[in-house]
């Protein structure tokens, strides 16, 4: 019997290829994230970091009420953008799966998500023209004669969720289309041949077999959501700042890498909590 | 182009289960062979085994007098038909079949002019330049099998290559395979878990359970001579009457049976892993009661009584119970003209020669009578 | 049947509305990318063409279009073939932790850009590296090496194991196995993977952002107009933009998902 039977030698080789991209993610990405929890430990003084190993910095968020805010503005953010977005998106995708003749819903759908492809810097630079004080809306509106002054749209929070929603109403929609037509039709059909209405069968049947890939969609929305610089910059303006803007502010005009590593962290520590809840329920739904 | 096996010992576990225990099975060139069992009986892993996709735990494997120790597949002088037939989905059927001889550095008309060759010898030679998706179920296996043999292979791994055919194709090729094999040489061997597959192109079957080899034998020794209960019962329907070997006298064993005591003469108990004495079971086949006299010697098991019965066109299909054991259920096959009135009484007469004598009891009596 | 056809009408009506939600940025970009006027809001004065000349007279613009291009490109690529080689060897081949591994090269996408831009412009301070569209590239990377990984990876089923497993046995070596077996057999899902990594990398602001200095990608070039506020250069340089990407996502629906739609 030879030394090493034939699968290990196969799987010996196996590693060759694994360990190209395991090598990227880790210089690139694990040790990064390593580094950059270092740097969150150290503090600045004047345009020096110094390493102090300390929590002094996630201290000093916990204690200033404006950098706390920005991680409740932001989870205030997120949560509504989330909930909107599935109240909107769900009914869209079964319109299209149910309404929509079944040779025309790939073309439903690639409508759907069109303006997904334009640039995304560009996408809340289009709801900035809609929603301005001197924008599409307020323009029109006062052309109709409907209102006198302009309304205050842009700068807003509305604004920031209006941008948001546009974005995820479309990945939404498809997660959750994918999920309504992989569904056996056999299901409803045997729900309503044993008497289930329209709607029971949608409650007790559609929803339940729905929900894993709405919440996958969620979760994703979620994590996009708490993480984006550019939507609440463009459209919400600076009256109210959320977790990125702020992290951003201590890059640019504060340089102050070290608090700005801390709140990336406190960012990071809300989308593992959300990621840990998500995974948690869909477990519990399976067993 | 063919070559003898040689397996010694194999033995190959994963983890804690052992999917192949101790097997040794000499396979002589040109032969082939019918690994036959259930799923899970270890004859697929016997088959990668052979193919080198798996190394023995235990045991050696030989392939014209050579070890195969550490020979990768590439290497070994096997190919393999595989089940699902594994044509590469994006090559024209020439350069599926051509594709061995590519990785052997063969010039392209070469190669080319080979493949077209078993192509032409499959009956495919018309459809060189499609793709494999364009073809039937058929056609693909017979793509399958000249592309196995384009690269000319000492011995040729057939893993349930008819599986996925419907009967009456699975059937034809079958009868093709046989031909094809008779033509080139080729040690052929054979995974299937079909007895009558196993029956129709075997020069040699080897019944497989558990990851042991139950009996090994032409197709007609398996079927009428089986050494095992398990061999006996896969190879096609049986009734089990489980018995008792009293003792041998006078080239006569004295047996109790559930149908009372019978005595037989020694040639039928020729089977070495009967003891002189203790549980044995008489297996007889459902068309020896058909009472069709050869001239043969017959003896009569007492009568039954007929529960019910089934037309099956070559004859019918009734079930007995036995006057002296009435709870039991016997399966036998009966002329076209008899008379299956329920209640009707039968003699359950049959050639001394058709009784099967095995070791042991079945584990549930009832059952193995209608597996298969 | 009057519920019926009350509720097909409250469909049709939702569909149009949300539509309408979702099309109305895009209409008014486009639409006002062609404004002949310092503003690209309502009235609408007539149609110019002016502001894509002055789109394509921008070098500025011009030479972040090429960077985008330069580094979605490559990006990409490398994204492809390492996602690719990982899902080979870790769907082909039984190795010790290869949850933990897979694991570790999803790991990325759960993560926000934002920290992944800031984690790599930590180290590449710490360590010296100085900023430019090649640190870019490495974070675009990053991002889209698990997208290939996992669409490949997925794309990788038990049936094809068998069709390699008659290649090796037929004498094909390990490479070629890959090259005239694997590969091939799933150029669908790897063209897939590369053109999302295109887009995905096109698009993509923060990274680009924090991580390049005199040399930028497009959308960072697109950020500093938005200084100016509203302006229909900006409107046409988006709708350049948006046409590009419609481009791409036709090439890939005609070359790759119409392929495989018909299979």
């Amino acid at each position: 019997m030879a030394a090493a039977s034939l699968e290990d030698q196969e799987n010996r080789k196996a590693w060759g290829f694994v360990t190209p991209a395991l090598l990227w993610t880790i210089c690139f990405f694990v040790i990064p994230f390593i580094v950059m929890t270092a740097i969150s430990l150290a503090t600045r003084t004047g345009r020096e970091i110094v390493m102090a190993w300390n929590f002094d910095n996630y201290i000093t968020f916990f204690e200033k009420a404006h950098l706390l805010k920005g991680l409740f503005v932001s989870l205030e953010i997120t949560f509504t953008v989330t909930i909107i977005s599935i109240l909107l998106a769900y009914p869209l995708a079964w319109i299209i799966a149910e309404r929509v003749p079944q040779k025309w819903q790939r073309m439903a759908l690639i409508l759907a998500v069109l303006p997904f492809w334009t640039s995304y810097v560009v996408r809340s630079y289009s709801w900035l023209l809609v929603l301005a004080k001197n924008g599409v809306i307020n323009n029109t509106l006062i052309w109709i004669g409907v209102i006198a002054e302009p309304l205050e749209m842009a700068s807003t929070r509305s604004a920031t969720i209006i941008g948001f929603v546009h974005f995820f109403v479309m990945l939404l929609t498809l997660t959750i289309y994918a999920n309504l037509v992989q569904m056996p039709p056999n299901y409803r059909r045997a729900a309503a041949d044993l008497g289930a209405n329209g709607f029971q069968v949608f409650w007790h049947i559609v929803l339940p077999l729905t929900l894993p890939g709405i919440m996958v969609g969620a979760f994703l929305t979620f994590v996009l959501c708490i993480g984006d610089y550019i939507t609440p910059q463009i459209l919400g303006g600076n009256n109210e700042l959320a977790l990125p803007q702020i992290i951003m502010l201590q890059l640019g005009r504060r340089a102050d890498f070290p608090m700005a590593a801390t709140l990336s962290i406190v960012l990071m520590g809300a989308v593992t909590l959300a990621y840990i809840a998500c995974a948690r329920w869909l477990k519990m739904e399976r067993t | 182009m063919t070559a003898p096996v040689s397996i010694r010992n194999a033995t190959k576990t994963f983890g804690e289960f052992t999917a192949l225990n101790d097997v040794s099975l000499e396979i002589e060139a040109g032969e082939f062979i019918v690994l036959l069992g259930p799923s899970g009986c270890g004859k697929t892993t016997l088959l990668s085994l052979l193919g080198g996709f798996l190394s023995p735990t235990r045991g050696t494997i030989a392939i014209n007098g050579r070890d195969m120790g550490d020979v990768s597949p590439s290497k070994r002088p096997t190919t393999t038909m595989f089940q699902d037939y594994a044509l590469f989905p994006h090559m024209t059927l020439r350069d599926n079949v051509a594709f061995g001889l590519k990785m052997r550095k063969i010039g392209k008309t070469e190669r080319h002019a080979k493949a077209c060759e078993l192509l032409d010898m499959v009956g495919l030679k018309a459809s060189a330049l499609k793709k494999p998706h364009e073809l039937s179920g058929g056609q693909r296996q017979r793509v399958a099998l000249a592309r196995a043999l384009a690269v000319e292979p000492d011995v040729l791994l057939l893993d349930e290559p008819l599986g996925a055919l419907d009967l009456k194709l699975r059937r034809q090729m079958q009868d093709e395979l046989k031909a094809i094999q008779k033509r080139v040489g080729t040690t052929f061997v054979h995974v299937t878990h079909d007895q009558e597959e196993a029956m129709a192109i075997a020069d040699r079957i080897v019944v497989m359970n558990a990851g042991k080899i139950e009996d090994v034998g032409r197709p007609e020794d398996i079927y009428m001579r089986p050494k095992t209960l398990f061999a006996a019962s896969f190879m096609g329907e049986v009734n089990f009457i489980p018995a008792t070997l009293k003792g041998r006298d006078n080239g006569m064993a004295e047996i109790d049976s559930m149908l009372g005591s019978i005595s037989l003469p020694e040639t039928i108990l020729a089977n070495d892993a009967l003891p002189d004495q203790g549980p044995m079971t008489l297996a007889i086949r459902p068309e020896h009661f058909r009472g069709v006299s050869t001239g043969a010697e017959r003896m009569t098991l007492g009568s039954a009584k007929i529960a019910d019965g089934a037309f099956f066109g070559t004859h019918y299909r009734a079930h007995l119970a036995p006057i002296a054991a009435p709870d039991m259920v016997i399966t036998a096959h009966m002329p076209q003209s008899a008379n299956i009135e329920p209640g009707t009484m039968v003699e359950l007469s049959i050639d001394l020669a058709s009784i099967i004598a095995l070791p042991g009891h079945p584990q549930t009596p009832a059952d193995p009578a209608t597996q298969g | 049947m009057i519920s019926s056809r009350f509720s097909k009408v409250i469909s049709w009506a939702y569909l149009i509305a949300l539509y309408g939600f979702i099309f109305l940025p895009v209409i008014v970009l486009v639409l006002f990318s062609f404004q002949d006027g310092r503003l690209p809001v309502p009235p609408f004065n007539g149609a110019t063409l002016k502001w894509y000349g002055e789109v394509f007279a921008d070098n500025r613009l011009m030479a972040a279009l090429g960077n985008s291009l330069m580094v979605a490109i490559g990006s990409s690529l490398v994204a492809c073939v390492l996602g690719f080689c990982a899902a080979y060897g870790l769907a082909r081949f039984v190795l010790p932790a290869s949850r933990l591994q897979r694991g570790i090269l999803i790991a990325p996408m759960t993560v926000s850009y934002l920290i992944i831009a800031l984690g790599l412009l930590s180290t590449f301070n710490w360590i010296g590296i100085s900023l430019s569209l090649w640190t870019v590239g490495i974070g675009h990377v990053v991002i889209n090496l698990p997208l290939c990984f996992a669409i490949i990876y997925a794309s990788m089923g038990d049936h094809q194991k068998n069709i390699e497993r008659a290649a090796r046995d037929l004498g094909a070596k390990e490479w070629q196995v890959m090259t005239q077996v694997t590969a091939p057999m799933l150029m669908p899902s790897i063209l897939a993977a590369f053109f999302l990594s295109v887009t995905f990398s096109w698009d993509e602001f923060i990274i680009a952002f924090l991580l390049s200095r005199f040399d930028v990608t497009l959308p960072v070039e697109i950020w500093s107009l938005l200084r100016s506020g509203l302006n229909p250069k900006t409107n046409a340089i988006g709708s350049v933009v948006f046409l590009f990407s419609i481009a791409l996502l036709l090439v890939l629906e005609l070359l790759v998902f119409r392929r495989t739609a018909k299979k």
